[in-house]
């Protein structure tokens, strides 16, 4: 049964999430144009451009797209509904790989070389990130005994002092959640030139602002699952956890800024042998602690 | 929400000599910060509500840039950059050209100049942003649809029909 604070946070994150995603690249944005020496754009910038999509026409190449791209945005906000509602980490990793499915499948429905291109990247992208999501939900059931969000956020003392190396990957594959690296990646953010941005290369309008809803949607529950990492049972650690979230936040950037040009086999590489080291040992010490060793 | 606070751009070099080219990627480049307007140099249509053409149209591209012109969603600008995307400059007599921009697309707003001044590109720009929230104005009130290049080659013919009927 979900408590009443479980409604209260999923109904606050259906509807605020899009908003407050929006002003965090926003935000990003800026800080991003004043380390390259620039002014950037407005703070709301992400947000105009969302409600201009949803303002524009839209051509579809079948109906299907449309109907992919809408599963992609159902799944997309399920996964985060489940996870702030206190549900099940598991649900959330399964239901969170539908919605790359559904967009995967959107990308391959309309038969453009640009799409097809930016969908295999995709499923390589996922690749990368999905082991590193999957042990983290792991280790979050090894330290608190429970894959259930609700009961991990009883804990007392912060989860990061038990995992730090499942953070460090976590942060690791946000890098590639957030789209920010690799720069030829699917639907990365500097992808327009490269592969014409792929993935949604093919989507136009308000079908594209809806898949840029759902990712706006995504990246409050990966923050939000980085979050996950400084909660315990005393309320005062929100404010932690979003201190912890800002700073993710940054270092996102930073990183983003001075490695522009890492490619997608890079990155395959690194993350799994960052989910190796950091989250294997991690995972080793941990199922030791729980042997009694 | 006006559209102009999120043009996006697309940049197509049509028989240009580059130098308008250089023109607009300059004004285009972090160093001018365009990003500041909120302007995105997309190489993507159907995420694009400016485009941008330069240099003539030659019998070899007409077909590209008609197809990059009904791939953009309404509301949606094309801007002619130089004196050759407006009416073919100094390569209007070659064999190959069939003219400006506005031989196989409806153009919105004519930037002249050899090569195209970069104070005149930001000024065509801003036009351009006034034309795109107006259209998105009438296409909310009276159902505005731009021209499919398809209808726009039929006006041109019936045009230049009634050209030689006159003159006769
Ligand atoms: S207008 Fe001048 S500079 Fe521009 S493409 Fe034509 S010839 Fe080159």
């Amino acid at each position: 049964m979900i408590s009443t604070y479980g409604m209260a946070a999923i109904l606050i994150y259906l509807v605020c999430s899009p908003f407050v995603a929006s002003i965090l690249s926003g935000v990003d944005r800026v800080v991003t144009a004043r380390m390259q020496g620039r002014r950037g754009p407005s703070v709301m910038q992400a947000w105009w451009d969302l409600l201009k999509l949803f303002g524009k026409e839209s051509t579809s190449v079948n109906d299907i797209q449309k109907i992919l791209v809408a599963a992609h945005c159902f799944f997309a906000v399920f996964s985060g509904a489940i996870f702030f509602g206190g549900g099940d980490l598991l649900l959330v990793f399964f239901s969170l790989t539908m919605a790359e499915v559904f967009l995967i499948l959107a990308a391959y429905s309309v038969n453009a070389a640009y799409s097809e291109i930016g969908a295999q990247r995709e499923l390589l992208q996922m690749m990368a990130y999905e082991p590193m999501l999957l042990l983290t939900s792991v280790g979050f059931y090894l330290s608190t005994g429970s894959f259930a969000v609700s009961d991990i956020i009883r804990t007392d003392i912060p989860l990061i002092c038990k995992m730090p190396g499942f953070f460090i990957g976590l942060c690791f594959i946000l890098v590639i959640k957030l789209r920010k690296s690799p720069f030829d990646l699917a639907t990365s953010h500097h992808a327009h030139q490269e592969i014409i941005k792929g993935l949604t290369g093919d989507l136009s309008g308000r079908i594209y602002g809806v898949s840029e809803l759902a990712e706006l949607y995504e990246e409050i529950l990966m923050l939000g699952m980085a979050g996950l990492f400084f909660i315990t049972s005393d309320p005062v650690s929100i404010v932690w956890a979003l201190i912890a979230v800002a700073v993710v936040m940054f270092a996102m950037s930073l990183i983003d800024n001075v490695f522009p040009r890492v490619k997608w086999e890079l990155l395959l590489r690194y993350s799994w042998l960052v989910t190796f080291f950091a989250g294997g040992t991690n995972l080793m010490v941990l199922l030791l602690q729980a042997k009694g060793l | 929400m006006r559209i102009s606070r999120s043009p996006w751009l697309l940049h197509y070099d049509g028989s240009s000599c580059n130098g308008c080219d250089i023109e607009v990627l300059a004004a285009t480049t972090p160093r001018f910060d365009v990003e500041r307007f909120g302007i995105i140099n997309t190489g993507n249509p159907k995420h694009a509500d400016i485009f941008l053409c330069t240099g003539g149209v030659n019998a070899q591209n007409q077909d590209v840039v008609r197809q990059i012109y009904d791939q953009m969603p309404d509301p949606k600008v094309v801007l002619a950059c130089g004196i050759c995307a407006c009416d073919g400059g100094i390569f209007k007599e070659c064999y190959n050209i069939l003219g400006g921009t506005d031989t196989v697309i409806p153009v919105d707003v004519y930037v002249p100049g050899c090569a195209v001044r970069p104070e005149a590109i930001i000024d065509g720009v801003v036009k351009a942003l006034q034309i795109l929230d107006d259209k998105k104005r009438r296409m909310k009130q009276e159902g505005y649809r731009s021209l499919t290049s398809e209808e726009y080659r039929k006006q041109l013919e019936e045009k230049r029909a009634d050209g030689v009927k006159s003159d006769a």
